[in-house]
This record gives C-alpha cells, sequence and structure tokens, in this order.
C-alpha cells in the first residue's frame, strides 16, 4: 500500500518477494483481495491478521502451493505466479511440521537435497550440520514421534533452511509450542534470520508475536492488506479501526472532525486531535489505556485541559506492575492503565476522576474497517 | 474417618477391574473355543492322524506322512500353480486399486459415497451366480467370444483357462483391495506431500517417497485379504477352471470327499492356515497397527 522499500544500503535492490495486484478466489469465495506487496531481502516480516483472513493463502502462494487467480508474484524479480513448488527458490515451514512420519530426523532434513540430486553421504553431511545449528545434533536417527514438540519444530526448521532457501516461509509455527517455550524459540528464529540474512516470511494471529519478532509487518483482514509497516508504525500510526484494536489494546471513541485541529466527541466534548479528513467527517479517536493519566477532577495540569474528560471509576483491577480503571465517561466505558507505584493513589469504584493524555497519543482514524 | 489408601486396596482393586472384563470377555471366550479354536485344533491333530483302510480317521500311531505327500510332484504342482494365480490376482488388483483409491480419497465426501457404493454393488448377489455369469459372458457362443468373431479375432477360448481364473479371481476380490487401500490413502497427511513438493520433489519422487511407503499398511492389508481367499479359492476355479487345472480349494475337497484321505486334506489345510498366520504377522510387523 505505496509503503516505501527499507533499503539499508541504499541503492536500488530487487525485492525479496514482489506480490503485485494478487488475487486468490476460491469458487466465490475471495480469500485473498488485490494485494500489492513487496518484501526486502534479508527482512523479517510478518504476516498477522485473525484467522480467515488471507495471509495463509498468501503464504501458500509464495511457495506455490496455491496459484493466484489473478496478478504477479515475483521472488528476486523472477516471475513464478504458476510455478511448482519443487521449481521454486523458497522452503516452508508449515504449522503442523509436516514431518515425515516414516523417516527419521536425519532422513527428513536431508530430504531436499536428495531430491535436488546431491548425493547421499555429502546430504547427510549437511544435514548433521543443520542439526547441530538448531541444537538436535544427537538426535538425527530418531523418529519425529519420539521428540517433543519443540525439537520437531526445531527439525522442520532445520529440513527447510538446510536447502539454502532465498526465502523461508512459516506459517504460524509457533502456535502449537507453549508459551515459555514460545517465548524461547522467538528468540532463536530472529537471532537464527540474522545469522543467514535470509528473508524470514512469518504467517501469525499472534499481534505480540508478530511486534516481537519482525522488521516489518503486514495487517490483513478479510483478504485485503490493511497496513505494512514497523511495529512502531503500526502502533502509533494505525490506518483504520481495525488495525488500531488489533494491534495492542486500544479505546476507540466515536467523534466528528470540528477541524484541522480539533474533533467532537459524543457528548459535544471538543477535543484537540490534529487530523487530516475534512470537517463533519465521522472518525474514531484511538486512545491507548497505557498513555491516559488519572487524577482528581482539580488535578488536570494546564496543559492538558484540551485533551481531557471527566468521568466515574467502576472498576480497578490491580496487576502488581499496573492499576487497569475502567472509567465511564458520559457515553462509554474507557480503559486507563497506570503504573502501580508505592506512591500512586488508588482510585476507589465510584469516585468521580479527571482523565488526560498528551494530544500527540491521541490518533484519528477514519470511520472505516469495523470489526474484529 | 482417617484415608484407608493402602498398596494392598489398590491391588486388590485393579485385580477386580480385571476379573470385571473377564466376565465381560466370556461369551465370546466360550463360543469362540467350542466353534474356533477346537475345530482348529482337531484339523491339525488330523493332520498327523493315521488314515484307516476304510478311509476313517485313527487317533494313533501319529505320523508326517500327509505332509511329506506334499512334496510329491502333482501336490507339488497344485501349490505352486495356487500360489502362482494368487501372486498373479493379487498384483492385478493392486495395479488396478491403488489409482482408484487415491482417485476415490481426493474426492469430495459425497461424491466418494457414491463411489463406494458402487464398489459394494456386486456383493448385492450372490457369488457363485456371479461366477456363472461369467461363465455365460466368456463361453463359446458367449457375447465377449461373439464381439471378437465379429472384429475378426476368431473366438475367445479363454474359459477354463487360468486366465478365466485369475480373471474372476480379479472380479471377485478386488473391493478387498480397494477399501484398505482407500482408508489408508483417504488417511493420509496431505501436507506431507506438500512438505515434499516443497521441498523440491515432483510428483513422481513424492509418490515413490512419501505416499506410497505411507500407504504401505493398505497395501498389504489388501494384498492378504485378495491374496489369501485367492489361495484357497474353491468356487471361482471350479467354475471358470473347470476344475480341470485343479488348484488347491478343489484338491482339498476331493482329499476330504472323494479321496477320503482325511490327514492328507487336513494337513495341506494346515499349510495354508500357517501362511495365513505369516502373512499375518508381517502385516502387523509392517505398521499395520494403525490401521
Amino acid at each position: 500500500m505505496g509503503e516505501e522499500m527499507h533499503d539499508q544500503a541504499g541503492g536500488p535492490m530487487t525485492a525479496a518477494v514482489d506480490i503485485q495486484g494478487v488475487t486468490k478466489r476460491f469458487g466465490d469465495v475471495v480469500a485473498v483481495d488485490n494485494v500489492d506487496l513487496e518484501i526486502a531481502d534479508g527482512e523479517f516480516f510478518a504476516m498477522l491478521g485473525p484467522s480467515g483472513c488471507g495471509k495463509t493463502t498468501t503464504l501458500r502462494m509464495i511457495a506455490g502451493l496455491e496459484f493466484p487467480t489473478e496478478g504477479s508474484l515475483k521472488i528476486f524479480g523472477e516471475e513464478v505466479g504458476t510455478l511448482p513448488p519443487n521449481l521454486r527458490p523458497v522452503n516452508t515451514v508449515f504449522q503442523n511440521y509436516a514431518l515425515f512420519p516414516h523417516m527419521n530426523v536425519l532422513d527428513n532434513v536431508s530430504f531436499g537435497l536428495r531430491m535436488q540430486g546431491k548425493d547421499k553421504r555429502e546430504s547427510a553431511h549437511a544435514a548433521q550440520e543443520m542439526l547441530e545449528l538448531v541444537q538436535l545434533g544427537g538426535m538425527a536417527k530418531r523418529k519425529p514421534d519420539q521428540l517433543s514438540g519443540g525439537q520437531q519444530q526445531r527439525v522442520a526448521l532445520a529440513r527447510a533452511l538446510v536447502n539454502k532457501p532465498k526465502v523461508l516461509l512459516l506459517d504460524e509455527p509457533l502456535g502449537a509450542l507453549d508459551l515459555k517455550l514460545r517465548q524461547d524459540m522467538q528468540n532463536e528464529l530472529k537471532s537464527l534470520q540474522r545469522e543467514l540474512g535470509v528473508s524470514f516470511v512469518f504467517v501469525t494471529h499472534d499481534q505480540e508475536e508478530a511486534l516481537t519478532m519482525s522488521d516489518r509487518i503486514a495487517v490483513m483482514h478479510d483478504g485485503k492488506l490493511l497496513q505494512v509497516g514497523t511495529a512502531e508504525e503500526l502502533y502509533d500510526q494505525p490506518v483504520n479501526r481495525f488495525v488500531a484494536d488489533f494491534i495492542g489494546q486500544t479505546n476507540l471513541i466515536d467523534a466528528t472532525v470540528f477541524d484541522a485541529d480539533m474533533i467532537v466527541l459524543a457528548n459535544g466534548t471538543k477535543i484537540r486531535a490534529p487530523n487530516p479528513y475534512p470537517a463533519g467527517d465521522k472518525v474514531a479517536m484511538s486512545l491507548r489505556p497505557e498513555s491516559i493519566s488519572i487524577g482528581h477532577v482539580d488535578e488536570v495540569p494546564e496543559e492538558f485541559r484540551a485533551t481531557s474528560l471527566t468521568g466515574t471509576v467502576s472498576d480497578v483491577i490491580y496487576l502488581g506492575h499496573s492499576h487497569v480503571y475502567t472509567v465511564n465517561v458520559d457515553w462509554m466505558p474507557l480503559e486507563v492503565r497506570t503504573n502501580a507505584t508505592p506512591t500512586s493513589i488508588k482510585h476507589e469504584p465510584g469516585s468521580e476522576v479527571a482523565i488526560w493524555w498528551d494530544r500527540r497519543s491521541d490518533w484519528v482514524v477514519p470511520d472505516e474497517g469495523h470489526g474484529a | 474417618m482417617t484415608a484407608v489408601a493402602t498398596p494392598k486396596f489398590e491391588a486388590a482393586n485393579e485385580r477386580k477391574k480385571s476379573r470385571r472384563g473377564f466376565f465381560l470377555a466370556l461369551p465370546a471366550y466360550v463360543y469362540l473355543s467350542l466353534f474356533f479354536a477346537l475345530p482348529l485344533l482337531s484339523v491339525v491333530v488330523y493332520s498327523f492322524a493315521k488314515r484307516t483302510s476304510t478311509g476313517g480317521v485313527a487317533l494313533e500311531e501319529w505320523n508326517i506322512d500327509s505332509y511329506t505327500k506334499l512334496g510329491e510332484p502333482i501336490v507339488r504342482d497344485i501349490l505352486l500353480r495356487s500360489f502362482t494365480l494368487a501372486i498373479i490376482t493379487t498384483v492385478i488388483c493392486l495395479v488396478l486399486a491403488y489409482p482408484f483409491s487415491y482417485f476415490l480419497a481426493t474426492r469430495k465426501a459425497s461424491t466418494r459415497n457414491i463411489m463406494l457404493v458402487f464398489v459394494m454393488i456386486p456383493f448385492w448377489s450372490n457369488f457363485l451366480v456371479r461366477n456363472y455369469a461369467w461363465r455365460v459372458l466368456l463361453g463359446n457362443d458367449g457375447p465377449v467370444s461373439r464381439v471378437t468373431e465379429g472384429v475378426g479375432l476368431g473366438e475367445t477360448t479363454i474359459l477354463f483357462t487360468p486366465t478365466a481364473i485369475v480373471l474372476g479371481l480379479v472380479y471377485g476380490f478386488l473391493p478387498f483391495m480397494i477399501l484398505p487401500l482407500y482408508a489408508a490413502v483417504e488417511r493420509m497427511d496431505w501436507s506431507l506431500i506438500e512438505a515434499s513438493r516443497d521441498l523440491g520433489a515432483t510428483g513422481m519422487q513424492t509418490f515413490r517417497k512419501i505416499t506410497f511407503p505411507l500407504s504401505l499398511p493398505g497395501v498389504i492389508a489388501g494384498s492378504i485379504l485378495v491374496f489369501i481367499p485367492s489361495l484357497g479359492a474353491y468356487v471361482t476355479p471350479q467354475i471358470l477352471g473347470g476344475g480341470k487345472k485343479t488348484m488347491l480349494g478343489s484338491y482339498i475337497v476331493t482329499q476330504f470327499l472323494t479321496a477320503r484321505n482325511w490327514p492328507v486334506g487336513a494337513a495341506v489345510s494346515t499349510v495354508l492356515m500357517v501362511v495365513m498366520l505369516g502373512a499375518t504377522m508381517l502385516y502387523f510387523r509392517k505398521g499395520g497397527r494403525t490401521l
């Protein structure tokens, strides 16, 4: 979506993956709807969205496991849209790992090299080396069902990487792992990617995972690509309600544009919120719970007068490091998250409070892309 | 009350549980012992018994004469012929059934069910009747012969030949090959095939390295289900082979009913059972458990 490619070297470069106007239909269902996307060489790229948003279909089209209905798909400048998977310079780590159950770990990992006609000893050697890299050197003779989920995941990774793909595709590879293991694997994947310098294209529905690992993230919904950007760009400058709501937690407050600097909320309150939309437009203001301050009604600092509201605390949850308040302003509840320090005052349910925020931390999005 | 859990109590409870299981299975045990194990055992016992001069069996003077008789040229030919025809039948069934099963397993559910019904339809009529139908089809003035004559290929003379027997056996037992093969292919994890293609294997390589090995339990199960009844077949060789070339089934019947040599009949039956047992064990070795 008009996003310029990151290019550390500064010179012109060929995209690792270049998708232009790609649509995929299954019968009447449009799984992927006119997507344009460029993924740079050496980039850790995440495709993020709820299930059914088209992210996996997009990945499968890059792998060659589905063919686009329309559009162009290039890998390092070469059109591959209708090339079968075995002729593409990419490899995939499947969601359920798809390890061959009748082969031992070493044969699984050397499979790709053998299929390319490499000789048996050479393939076994390379496979063993790759197994060492993922710390499974001692497991070569085991069968996949004798490994734990995390180990199977590493074998799948080794099996793909041993072929030296130009792009590695990962389809929710951490989805089946428990939380602790998932966090370890996130770090490992990230450092592996840095070490190898290969583009990783990573599909996930877990926004936290995407934020943690990726250089850039594409957010998809209903087959459409909504926004591509760094974690910060998506978090601070979402293009619409859906992205604002899907990335992190946020309060979405319906409003109408008053002028370039002000919006009017549902109860008529004017709030300072710079925006590029014409006066009278329906918009929503995204306000992150952690960027809101809370205090007594007469405590609002002078400079935040234009970005403040009053309300009643209806609920407060103590999380150790923070308090999460639900504050009812006239017409809707807002979530407010404050750091809990020994000196901070806890506002009990029922108390009248004021909330305020820095005007740089609200963000106005057009009133579209409902649902999540 | 205080806690009373002790190892002794636990062990007693386990015993009680396993006893309950035994009583549940008892009727089936009794039935199988009386009507299956016992007759089977008597066949084995008879094969070592002595044939009396009047054609009866004397349970004395135990010997292995009946088994040495299996080495005689006549019996050896029969064994060889039966094995050959059973193997040919199995291979033809496999070659016909595999592509069909694969095709079937890749259709959508509704299509599959209709096609499976088509596979079953022959079972709705009597096996004997179907064999006689083949005899009419293949006969001298049957429709097949008339067609070959019509196009100038001359009379069809395959009735009462081994070819007719194999034809009849393949026709009769093909569904037994299709069903386990279909079950094996249908249950396969298709992401493995995608993974294979993704790792650079062509369609043919994927079939050789992934699809076929993973469907092996189905291949073996189907082969056993076709091979064993083909080996002991009686009806088809009798009707389509005309009984001219004796096969194992016919030979056993002859020994029991005509030659009145029960020990030899029993010995051949025992050999057949051992072969079946071996095949079944091979199947379980090859991961048939998972079927």
